[in-house]
């Protein structure tokens, strides 16, 4: 066989497309077959209003709306209230790949490869060969403009293929249509539960789908207050690769390899910066724009040597305990559970990255007892629909045994059978894809550490919850007992033999024998000023406010009398109102009372209030007592310490 | 005929002032009775039936339940305190329909009426009859050569004979049968035949067995009733004539027969009344069913679990028993006294208990 030359060898070699490249990689990108496509589509969509609306301090209101034609042609249509797109930007945003304003900023943003709505425009041209409509309105009193966008395949460029201006009564919004093949009658369910999914890990948002057939969900919003604004932060060296370090030397403006460090990159103080070049055998003054590949691979290496701060975590946006459980409450409504209890573990991180993980567990009332528990995924507020088993969350999940715990789970190991959902929200600046399609989050072992602990919180609050209500039941019978029964019983024999009614209170005392604590949580609606949440002005009507109103009672049943300390635990966010006795200590998390000496068989009434919930935010007292035996008490645990 | 029930008042006031003492001795209020199960019957040499042992169970306010029944004890205490008083008798299910009224302490199911009436009984060491209550069954039914004097409701005394003065259907045996209701007048018969099924019984009176055999058939009604059970104890006692139990092959027909020789356990408190031990099973027992070649039934799991529980009961402890109930879960099979027809309609009174009663030695060839 000949030799081929260098040359002829060249002329073979070409740039290849977007178009092929997405061709070939579309199973990694989401759009491996046509009802992975419907929901990717929806997904992306979907993504990128809610981030338009947050960033613009806007309480997303979102449209989506699915037409189905008989040739499985479907038409996506997804609007928003954002702040819309500038003329200029549209084609680059919805017509080319890999662009975005999120890839290179550190911090947790829903997309991170900038991958997006471009490539569902790019997909539905290639399977329709129809253009993308996009309308955009960023001004109340001008009118919104509507583009038909094309990507040219060869360039990656976006061509505008017409635009014209229209009137729409949305102040600002963008609307997005595309056309793609997709199977809606498969994808249908997908569609449903992945907007309800994403309603319950976004409560501030409002999503009303409309389905082909004309039916509409409306997902409410359950909270009123945007997320706080994840902050960008600088990369953390023991995150960084090394060719991303070469790359911010290039471009750093620094002079010195010290101030390099130090100004690029977080957590990296004077004595830190010092001790890494030192180990890496480098001068403090070189000229980052100089160094060598060896020179980088000894400081890359000489990160992982010194004891660097972990990097900030004001810059991950978590959902919180409350806004979860308030979210998990709506949602499930039909399913009435008997429970939903969640679990938040302070912020971690792993190889520099920070994240953050929450959990939520909602059980009993209609779930099926006889299958598997349902798991929802949830990474920076966006639900993860597929590759359940290959995701770091359910390897955590599978692990833990749930026997304890009133679940089914042959041999302790795998996922538990039960009426239970599991909720687990990972939030990070970087979160750790399996793949390119988003839809499992790697085996870290630091995510799949907190995971853990944080169902394992969830399955102590389950315990509680469990033994506080057989002692509740107790407890209800006991005083059913010595209030109901018992004086129907002296009355009797002292009838049948004619002879006055015998005194209770010694036995009383004696069948209960207890310090009796027994509480009742109450709403009360109160009107209160509207918040400030939007910058548009459509919010006219007052908004009802509450106030949980927790009444707590005590009754020493013991014949000695009894002095101990009483704590009440209240959710982080709630404000405290009157509180009635004098507490002796108020913080964050709890209300502390000193309670004086109670005779016996006598009581004290304990109230608080709390402001800044919704109703049934606060709708079980955690109480804890100090100072006294514990198995003298119902109603309150042993006080473990802050 | 006017019973004193003095003594029996005495008793039920006994009860109410152990509980007021406890509440004046600051104690809190409890009833100790014997333990009512399997495992708490003992052979009673003396009376040669099972008794209940010594295990006892408190009833106390100390638990919801025990508090429930303390109370629900008070209050039929007190209602039938007042029956006495005002010479009124009424039956378990009125009690029951009484209960209603009782507010906190009503019944929430006649079973459980029953059980503290029972209860009851065991606490004072008296009897349903003392307490004027009465079941809602009838009697049994009864053909033979037998001569009855029953006080009627008119308080007059008459005289029964339970062949020529009853029709195909029989006597009926009241829910009182103590002397002062019933006496024994004349009897010829060699045995009594008590028979569970009401199709058996019928056969045999068709088949004129009473007088042929000289016996003194009693339909049972499956489970017998009290009086039932009292009514053969003294007439077999007072009359000197064995009693023979005629049912089905199954667990729970070996249950009546022991109810009938040994005292049931439920009421073992009074076993000395209502149990005849010289009683004997005549049949149809599991060897029959291979002697007679008798068609069957499976077991069912629930028969396979009662006779397992037969097994562990001491009142079939006896080697016959024993074989028998091992044979019978040997050959997973049951029958019915009726399966006899296999071989006609004549053939349980020409053959088939003419052969058994000669294998018991009360028939001479």
């Amino acid at each position: 066989m000949a030799s081929v030359s260098a040359h002829e060898l060249a002329k073979k070699q070409k740039e290849i497309s977007v178009a092929e490249f997405f061709e070939r990689n579309k199973h990694i990108l989401g759009f491996g077959n046509q009802t992975r496509a419907l929901i990717t589509s929806v997904k992306e969509g979907v993504d990128n209003g809610l981030d338009a609306c947050e960033e613009a301090n806007i309480l997303p209101d979102l449209y989506v709306e699915i037409k189905n034609h008989e040739d499985g042609e479907c038409r996506i249509i997804i609007e928003d209230n954002g702040p819309g797109v500038i003329k200029k930007q549209i084609p680059h945003i919805f017509g080319r790949l890999l662009y975005g304003s999120r890839f290179h900023a550190i911090r947790q943003s829903r997309g991170q490869q900038g991958i997006g709505i471009s490539a569902v425009v790019l997909y539905g041209q290639l399977t329709t060969g129809k253009h993308a409509k996009i309308i955009s309105k960023v001004e109340a009193d001008r009118p919104a403009i509507v583009n038909e966008i094309a990507i040219d395949t060869n360039k990656n460029r976006a061509e505008v293929i017409s635009r014209d201006t229209i009137h729409w009564d949305k102040p600002t919004g963008t609307r997005v249509e595309i056309s793609i093949m997709a199977d809606f009658k498969r994808g249908k369910r997908f569609v449903y539960d992945y907007l309800q999914s994403t309603s319950i890990v976004n409560p501030h948002a409002q999503i009303i789908y409309k389905e082909p057939d004309g039916t509409e969900h409306v997902f409410e919003r359950t909270s009123e207050v945007l997320p706080r604004k994840a902050t960008e932060i600088k990369p953390h060296p023991y995150g960084v690769e090394l060719g991303t370090l070469i790359k911010m030397a290039k471009h750093t403006k620094a002079r010195q390899l010290n101030s390099f460090l130090k100004t690029e990159f977080s957590s990296m103080g004077d004595r830190t910066t010092n001790a890494a070049i030192e180990k890496a055998g480098l001068e403090k003054n070189l000229n980052p724009k100089e160094m060598t590949r060896e020179q980088f691979l000894a400081l890359h290496k000489a990160f992982k040597k010194v004891k660097i701060m972990a990097p900030s975590t004001d810059c991950l946006s978590p959902i919180g305990e409350t806004l979860i459980k308030r979210s998990l409450k709506h949602e499930t409504q039909e399913i009435s559970p008997e429970f939903i209890i969640t679990a938040s573990r302070p912020p971690s991180v792993y190889s520099g990255n920070p994240f953050q993980v929450e959990v939520g567990l909602v059980y009993g009332g209609n779930l099926p007892k006889e299958e598997s528990v349902k798991i929802f995924r949830f990474a920076n507020r966006v639900p993860l629909l597929y590759q359940q088993g290959g995701c770091v969350i359910t390897q955590a999940i599978s692990s833990i045994d749930w026997r304890r715990y009133g679940l089914n789970q042959p041999s302790g190991k795998g996922i538990p059978t039960g009426p239970a959902i599991f909720i687990t929200h990972v939030s990070s600046t970087l979160i750790p894809f399996t793949s390119e399609s988003k839809e499992a989050i790697a085996d870290v072992p630091e995510i799949e550490n907190e995971i853990k602990l944080a169902f394992r919180e969830c399955a102590r609050k389950v315990q509680q919850h469990i033994n506080k209500k057989i002692r509740r039941v107790k407890t209800r019978e006991k005083f059913d007992l010595i209030t109901r029964i018992l004086p129907e019983i002296a009355k009797k024999s002292a009838h049948m033999l004619d002879k006055p009614v015998p005194s209770l209170d010694p036995i009383i005392t004696k069948i209960m024998d207890v310090v009796w604590i027994e509480d009742l949580i109450e709403y009360e609606s109160v009107k209160r000023e509207p918040i400030q949440t939007t910058l548009t002005e459509n919010q006219p009507e007052q908004k009802e406010g509450v106030i949980t109103k927790s009444q707590i009672m005590v009754v020493n049943y013991k014949h000695t009398p009894q002095k101990f300390n009483l704590y009440a635990i209240i959710p982080q966010d709630a404000v405290v109102g009157t509180v009635s006795p004098k507490p002796s200590k108020i913080t964050d998390n709890y209300i502390k009372w000193n309670l004086d000496t109670i005779p016996p068989a006598n009581k004290i009434d304990i109230v608080f209030e709390l402001a800044g919930l919704s109703k049934g935010d606060f709708d079980e007292n955690d109480l804890y007592i100090e100072d006294i035996n514990p198995t003298y008490v119902i109603g309150a645990d042993k006080w473990e310490g802050d | 005929m006017n019973k004193d029930y003095s003594e029996v008042i005495n008793k039920i006031d006994m009860v109410a002032t152990k509980i007021y003492n406890d509440f004046q001795n600051a104690d809190i209020p409890s009833l100790d009775l014997p333990t009512r199960t399997k495992a708490n019957i003992k052979f009673d040499d003396n009376l040669s039936v099972w008794k209940y042992g010594k295990n006892t169970t408190q009833r106390t306010a100390k638990s919801l339940d025990g508090a429930y029944m303390l109370l629900r004890t008070m209050y039929m205490a007190d209602f039938i305190k007042e029956m006495i008083k005002i010479k009124k008798s009424s039956t378990l299910r009125e009690m029951y329909y009484i209960s209603e009224g009782w507010d906190l302490a009503k019944f929430h199911s006649q079973n459980e009426s029953n059980l503290l009436a029972e209860d009851l009984e065991v606490i004072t060491g008296c009897m349903r009859e003392d307490f004027k209550l009465r079941p809602e069954e009838d009697g049994a039914r009864v053909i033979g050569n037998l001569t009855i004097e029953e006080v009627t409701r008119n308080n007059t005394k008459k005289k029964i004979h339970c062949q020529d003065d009853v029709g195909d259907a029989g006597y009926s045996i009241p829910y009182n049968v103590e002397p002062e209701k019933i006496t024994f007048k004349g009897i010829d018969a060699d045995y009594i035949l008590a028979i569970e099924t009401g199709g058996m019984f019928d056969r045999l009176v068709e088949n004129g067995f009473d007088t042929s055999n000289r016996a003194i058939l009693v339909h049972i009604k499956g489970q017998p009733a009290r009086s039932t059970r009292r009514f053969i104890k003294r007439l077999s006692k007072e009359k000197n004539v064995p009693v023979l139990v005629f049912t089905d092959c199954d667990p729970w027909s070996y249950r009546i027969f022991a109810s009938i020789a040994y005292g049931a356990i439920k009421t073992a408190h009074i076993s000395e009344y209502l149990a005849t031990p010289s009683s004997q099973y005549l049949g149809v027992t599991p060897s029959d069913i291979q002697n007679y070649d008798l068609p069957t039934d499976t077991l069912s799991k629930e028969d396979i679990h009662a006779l397992k529980s037969e097994l562990s009961d001491p009142r079939f402890q006896d080697s016959f028993w024993k074989q028998e109930i091992k044979l019978q879960l040997k050959l997973g099979k049951k029958s019915e006294q009726q399966a006899l027809a296999k071989y006609g309609l004549d053939y349980v009174t020409d053959t088939y208990l003419p052969e058994k009663l000669a294998e018991m030695g009360l028939l001479k060839k």
